[in-house]
């Protein structure tokens, strides 16, 4: 997808628009407006990180003098200010993530692709490169990024589509997305699953109740810890035993498995 | 004018010049082609030779002076040949997929790998030359610094015209390639038919007719006949043989050179316009 979305593949079906213009009209104004940062890593291992930022801006045309001080201005952002003169080759994990980050914003476009630019890296890197890409975005950058990642997405993320099988099967932001899987989340392990669910639907606070394959997850439009005495009272009035017992907000994880049926692990699943 | 093509030309220098194994073979290499097999070949050929009769008032020249031309002649074609990998290996590692999402046009990137591998042949020729003389090669002789100055810039543009071909061909062959060990075995299996239906090492006018054939539309054959018109002269005998070179055939075969290179260069546009790289 993002293959198409920066004009490297055609667009087959559809249409598209990118900061204003037609992907398949005007593909080089879009080229032009757009910034990316694939997934794989993209650095020639031969080049020092300046020349790789040089390199960057005239590919674009860039005067020399807007390239020296966005790369000054770049370098500093993303704290590779001493790396200037390094080969890439020599550079971390997280030191090149950023160089890409840079290197995407080389020419301050208006939209910037980042094709799960977390994968693989340490947990406080990634926080950094999260705190990047939020200043990058406060400073008025779009930012159209795609991870496998939930937390990720709940974290950095304004609008949230999650796509199925090439599809897009819910939009919204995190906040909406959550909500709308109720309050709470509640899990049981009864005696009895079946009758157990049947009880619990009838209940006017409880939003929907799913099978799973050891309990039930109840989803319920009011305070949870409120609620969930009156449902053990139910439950042990209609002669069900409880086994297990938990109560959380719902996370983008739950979003997930609630939007596409299927847990994590599946591949094939993107997130924008 | 779009100059987007000197940004794919710096890039590949900058690769160049900060390789010091491979600057440095790739200078040594040709060298060492002449040193051994020139001198090797020399010393026997011209024991075969001695008792031919020379032709009255034609310069006669050593072999080594013969091969000289043909070893500048065949670096530029291995140099250039295997000037388009940094293309497959762009495109493998997915470092091409930045240029091709940048609005540089594609053209642009043919154009500057063809320059810098041009680049790369000029100088490679400049320290053969070098070489070569230090060894003996009679190149220029008797020549006025006139004459010098006009010689070497003629040798420099055939080299640049047939290097431009051989590169488009190379940068054609590594954008529709999957494989570096898949491009490598090609451009060897390229490089043999090329190189000895040429006059490069051995004069082609004894060559059976099809293999003459072969090597009269062989560009290094055009080449290797513009480098010894210019550095040799237009009439000279080596191994028993006369040589003569009129400027209308010096002319015809840098046609030659440039129809080459214009058929090579419009083969890898089509190629390029066909690559997806994702």
């Amino acid at each position: 997808m993002i293959n198409i979305l920066t004009t490297l593949l055609p667009v087959q079906k559809g249409s598209v628009k990118i900061a204003g213009y037609d992907l398949e009209k005007e593909p080089e104004m879009v080229r032009e407006s757009i910034g990316i940062v694939f997934q794989e890593l993209t650095l020639d291992r031969d080049m020092t990180v300046r020349e790789i930022l040089e390199y960057h801006g005239r590919l674009y045309s860039m005067p020399k003098a807007v390239r020296e001080e966005r790369i000054d201005e770049l370098l500093g952002l993303v704290e590779l200010e001493g790396k200037r003169d390094t080969l890439t080759r020599h550079l971390s994990g997280g030191m090149k993530r950023r160089l890409e980050i840079a290197r995407g914003l080389m020419t301050r476009p208006n939209v910037l692709f980042l094709d799960e630019p977390t994968i693989g890296l340490d947990p406080q890197t990634r926080i950094r490169i999260w705190d990047y890409v939020k200043d990058i975005n406060h400073e008025g950058t779009t930012i159209f990024l795609t991870t496998h990642y939930m937390d990720e997405a709940d974290q950095l993320s304004n609008r949230i589509s999650i796509i199925d099988h090439g599809k897009i099967v819910v939009t919204g932001s995190p906040w909406e997305l959550k909500n709308a899987l109720g309050q709470d989340l509640i899990y049981l392990e009864t005696s009895d699953n079946w009758s157990a669910s049947d009880l619990l639907k009838k209940l006017e606070s409880v939003k929907e109740v799913r099978e799973k394959s050891k309990g039930i997850i109840i989803m319920v439009n009011v305070d949870g810890t409120r609620l969930l005495p009156e449902i053990m009272d139910k439950l042990r009035n209609g002669g069900i035993k409880i086994r297990a017992v938990n109560l959380k907000k719902p996370s983008m994880d739950d979003v997930f498995v609630h939007y596409t049926g299927r847990e994590l692990r599946d591949t094939g699943t993107e997130k924008g | 004018m779009h100059t987007g093509f000197l940004t794919i030309y710096w890039r590949d220098m900058l690769r160049f010049v900060r390789f010091k194994t491979l600057l440095f073979t790739s200078l040594v290499q040709p060298a060492l082609w002449l040193a051994f097999f020139g001198i090797a070949m020399s010393n026997n050929f011209e024991r075969l030779t001695a008792t031919l009769p020379a032709t009255p008032g034609v310069r006669t020249i050593g072999y080594l002076t013969f091969i000289g031309a043909g070893v500048i002649a065949m670096t530029t074609l291995f140099t250039s040949l295997f000037g388009g990998t940094v293309l497959l290996f762009d495109k493998n590692w997915g470092l091409m997929r930045e240029t091709l999402s940048s609005p540089l046009p594609r053209i642009h990137i043919i154009i500057g790998i063809g320059l810098s591998a041009m680049t790369k042949s000029l100088i490679q020729a400049t320290v053969i030359m070098g070489f070569g003389l230090l060894l003996g090669v009679q190149f220029f002789e008797g020549y006025t610094p006139a004459q010098l100055i006009f010689s070497l810039f003629g040798i420099m543009l055939f080299i640049g015209a047939f290097s431009l071909g051989f590169l488009f061909l190379s940068a054609a062959i590594a954008i529709t390639m999957e494989s570096p060990e898949g491009m490598q075995a090609v451009i060897t299996l390229l490089t043999m038919p090329f190189f000895f239906t040429s006059n490069a090492l051995y004069p082609a006018n004894s060559f059976p007719p099809l293999l003459r054939a072969l090597s009269t539309v062989n560009p290094l054959t055009h080449l290797v006949s513009g480098i010894r018109y210019f550095a040799i002269g237009s009439d000279f005998s080596s191994i028993g043989l006369r040589y003569t070179y009129t400027q209308g055939e010096v002319l015809v075969s840098f046609l030659a050179l440039l129809t080459f290179a214009a058929i090579m260069f419009l083969i890898a546009r089509w190629r390029f316009t066909k690559v997806t790289v994702t």
